[in-house]
């Protein structure tokens, strides 16, 4: 299996001594980790243990949040993402994302794809459709939507609206795709259609997902972090964090004995 | 089974059996609600349909202190009325028409004063163009070409031609007299102002000037001639008193044979009477003639008023909502706006006579037209102004409920939006207002509304009881803001009133106030249908 993984730069998103304040409430205390190019990384842990607050700077979707603060830094490809230069919306471009609850807007499905490259500025007929093409044959739509691309996304099931958010954050080849919680929301089938298409994902994409389910960790990662309280208890290979854990509190969390 | 035991844990408790006269007393208010509101629109529609219907004519033999007198007319009300010895009198309001000869045209009778009633078939209503309605037995017709009596079988057909050609005739008349004659009056006065601004040497504008005169003479002078047609042909009537009453073609509007006609040519001449309603002008001092002024009046004025407060309100609610920082003078903000909405109109009224009127008005007659001072052109109540003052009035409706839709659409599509690369004004531009449209949509229905049925404010700032022209015409520059204009609501108020007969006046005042609510109905159906629209295009997720 290894041997077939893509080139991977191992330190390609850098946390570094990552603490972040809501107001007067730390949900992150002092991280440091570092994920690996072209691979599935997982966070997990317990509900308000801060794996989204993490998964949210990534792209500063938390700069919207009044009152927050953080210290320490996140480097994206060696590059701090709080440098003046970097522009929060070229880094958005650059890092995509996928919601817990699928958001698809009230478009059609294909001005639903085309959309960061609208907001973009980017209007060629020959490129929206290739993108749309390209963007739902990766997340493995395409043959479901190809007759009704300009009808409503809304008429989609949760699993396709959800596949069709992933294409959406993928439209404009971004190089990081952040997941948070995406099978939340959604029945066994769609769940094991979207983690099929995680793994494949990963070839061209480095992953970073949230979730809060262990199987699907286990079934879709290849790194996995457990958080604790804010803190990153323990950090490593999925195997070997689920078959050897080195922590105490990893394995009474892994093994179910508290969520 | 739950008698047997006492204490069986799901039977209904004393407690929960308290609570229900309440909902007998919520439901009642409601119902009262409803009862009332429906009473008072069904009694504005029957009022103001049956205003229009064409009723039978009495002939009624009334005898008051041993004089014996003819009377026809129809009935327009009954009542009792007790007298100081405690006797009871049914009493009818007759409308007979004829106010040059009666100087009244409504007559109270006391039922048992009448002798006899018959309906004969030769009573006919006139229509004319003063005085009102006149009754009389149809006597003959006077043309140029001879006398034609009633009894004769063409005079129905004779009837018909006189009255169309009289209607051809008047028409002429007004296009004469409003547009040609208008137009030479409009370019002598500009004229007047070159000369005196020196913009066009004297000499020509004299030589123009008498050019002028010349084609006035010349109009004026087949103005005259018309109208003496017009008086060659009339027809004469007797009244039931046995007066005999002269109708010239001139002012003849239409004869119709109340009595003689079957069900359907009274359906037909109902028909006709709300077509005239609808679409004429108003003639002696509003009380007869169609409301035609008012409608457009006040159709354009709201939708002109939803065009101001639209854009204006959605603004502010964008920024109050969006991006403003949510502290306390944001706080302060918002409360100043939902006390807005409960200023009295009256006072937004002075504000725009004050603001829009003298200050704007008069700010751009000094600048633009300053060549036609002291008389105003914008410094004086009109449309314009009465719009923009209905929309400041309509402000706070749309701010509140922008608001609401914006802060509807949800947080997770924000984020989406966000986090595809879009800037906080694309995702509000593309993904928030459009989701918010149909909330924003209802805001806009609710101002209208608002904004139809408000009367106190115009009275002000630019409504008229009568005006002499359009605010939208075929005379350059066709779009006119600077006018006065009727509006259906102050019509009402005018009618009911102000008028001189308000008898008269009250059919009219129903047939009016069915016509605004349904202008306004119209209205807000035309914005409800385009919202739906709407609504299917930009449905919101249902998870």
């Amino acid at each position: 299996m290894p041997a077939t993984l893509p080139e991977s730069r191992p330190d390609f998103i850098r946390v570094e001594n990552f603490s972040f304040h809501y107001g007067e409430k730390q949900a992150i205390f002092d991280i440091d980790m570092a994920i690996p190019e072209h691979r599935v990384t997982a966070l997990i842990g317990p509900s308000g243990c801060g794996k989204s607050t993490l998964l949210r700077n990534m792209n500063r979707m938390n700069d919207l949040i009044e009152g927050v603060r953080h210290e320490g830094d996140i480097r994206l490809n060696g590059i701090s993402l709080y440098d003046p230069s970097v522009e929060v919306i070229s880094l958005r471009k650059r890092v995509g994302m996928v919601f817990q609850k699928y958001n698809p807007f009230a478009k059609s499905i294909y001005e639903n794809v085309v959309f960061s490259l609208r907001v973009a500025g980017r209007s060629r007929k020959s490129e929206l459709d290739e993108t749309v093409e390209r963007s739902l044959k990766a997340a493995a739509l395409w043959d479901e939507v190809k007759d009704r691309l300009h009808d409503s996304a809304f008429g989609l099931s949760g699993g396709q609206q959800q596949r069709l958010c992933i294409a959406r954050a993928i439209a404009n080849q971004p190089e990081i795709l952040l997941m948070d919680e995406p099978c939340a929301a959604l029945d066994p089938l769609a769940t094991l259609k979207i983690e099929e298409l995680i793994t494949k994902l990963s070839d061209d994409y480095t992953i970073v997902i949230v979730t809060h389910n262990m199987e699907q960790a286990t079934r879709c990662s290849d790194r996995t972090a457990f958080l604790y309280m804010g803190r990153l208890i323990e950090y490593g290979d999925t195997l070997q964090v689920f078959n050897k854990p080195s922590h105490p509190e990893t394995e009474a969390y892994i093994t179910g004995r508290f969520s | 089974m739950a008698t047997a035991q006492p204490n069986t844990p799901f039977a209904t408790t004393g407690r929960s059996r308290h609570g229900e006269p309440w909902v007998w007393l919520t439901a009642g208010g409601l119902t009262l609600g409803v009862i009332m509101a429906l009473g008072l629109f069904v009694l504005i529609l029957v009022k103001g349909t049956w205003s229009f219907w064409p009723r039978r004519i009495d002939l009624m033999e009334v005898s008051t202190n041993g004089v014996v007198e003819k009377i026809a007319g129809y009935i327009t009300q009954e009542s009792e009325r007790r007298d100081a010895e405690g006797m009871l009198h049914e009493e009818i309001q007759v409308f007979r028409g004829n106010r040059d000869l009666n100087g009244e045209a409504f007559k109270y009778i006391d039922r048992a004063h009448i002798l006899k009633t018959s309906r004969p078939e030769s009573l006919l209503l006139v229509e004319r163009l003063e005085y009102g309605p006149a009754i009389v037995h149809g006597v003959a017709l006077v043309t140029p070409d001879g006398r034609v009596e009633a009894s004769a079988p063409e005079f129905d057909q004779a009837l018909e031609q006189t009255l169309a050609a009289g209607r051809e005739t008047r028409a002429r008349l007004l296009r004469i007299e409003r547009r040609q004659i208008g137009a030479i009056s409009r370019e002598m006065e500009a004229l007047g102002r070159a000369e005196r601004s020196g913009t066009v040497d004297p000499q020509s504008a004299a030589a123009r000037t008498a050019e002028l005169q010349k084609q006035f003479e010349t109009l004026q002078a087949e103005a005259a001639k018309l109208r003496a047609g017009l008086a060659e042909s009339s027809f004469i009537g007797i009244t039931a008193d046995g007066r005999e009453m002269t109708f010239p073609a001139g002012s003849l509007l239409g004869v119709f044979a109340s009595n003689r006609a079957d069900f359907g040519e009274r359906i037909a001449e109902m028909a006709h009477r709300v077509w005239k309603f609808l679409s004429e002008d108003p003639r002696e001092a509003n009380t007869e003639g169609g409301v035609f002024p008012a409608i457009f009046g006040t159709v354009v004025m709201t939708l002109v008023m939803s065009l101001f407060v639209t854009p204006f309100g959605v603004i502010c609610a964008i920024y109050l909502r969006e991006y403003a920082r949510q502290g306390h003078l944001v706080r302060i903000v918002r409360i100043s706006v939902n006390n807005l909405a409960g200023v009295p109109s009256i006072v937004f009224g002075v504000f725009g006579l004050a603001f829009f009127v003298y200050f704007v008005g008069g700010g751009v007659d000094r600048m633009f037209f300053s060549d036609k001072l002291p008389t105003p052109t914008y410094g004086t109540p009109g449309i314009l102004w009465a719009s923009l003052t209905l929309a400041i009035l309509t402000l706070p409706v749309v701010i509140v409920a922008t608001e609401e839709a914006l802060s509807a659409v949800p947080r997770g599509v924000r984020e989406a939006a966000l986090a595809c690369g879009a800037s906080k004004w694309q995702t509000i531009q593309r993904i928030v207002l459009p989701a918010s449209l149909p909330g924003i949509l209802t805001g806009v229905i609710l101002a209208m509304a608002r904004g139809a049925g408000e009367v106190a404010p115009l009275m002000l700032v630019g409504v008229v009881k009568l005006a002499p022209s359009l605010p939208i015409d075929d005379i350059a520059p066709f779009i006119h803001p600077e006018r006065k204009f009727m509006h259906l609501g102050f019509h009402i108020y005018d009618l009911g009133f102000q008028s001189p007969d308000a008898e008269a006046a009250k059919p009219i005042v129903y047939a009016t106030a069915l016509l605004l609510i349904i202008v306004v109905v119209t209205l807000n159906l035309t914005a409800i249908l385009i919202r739906n629209r709407l609504k299917k295009r930009f449905a919101t997720s249902s998870f």
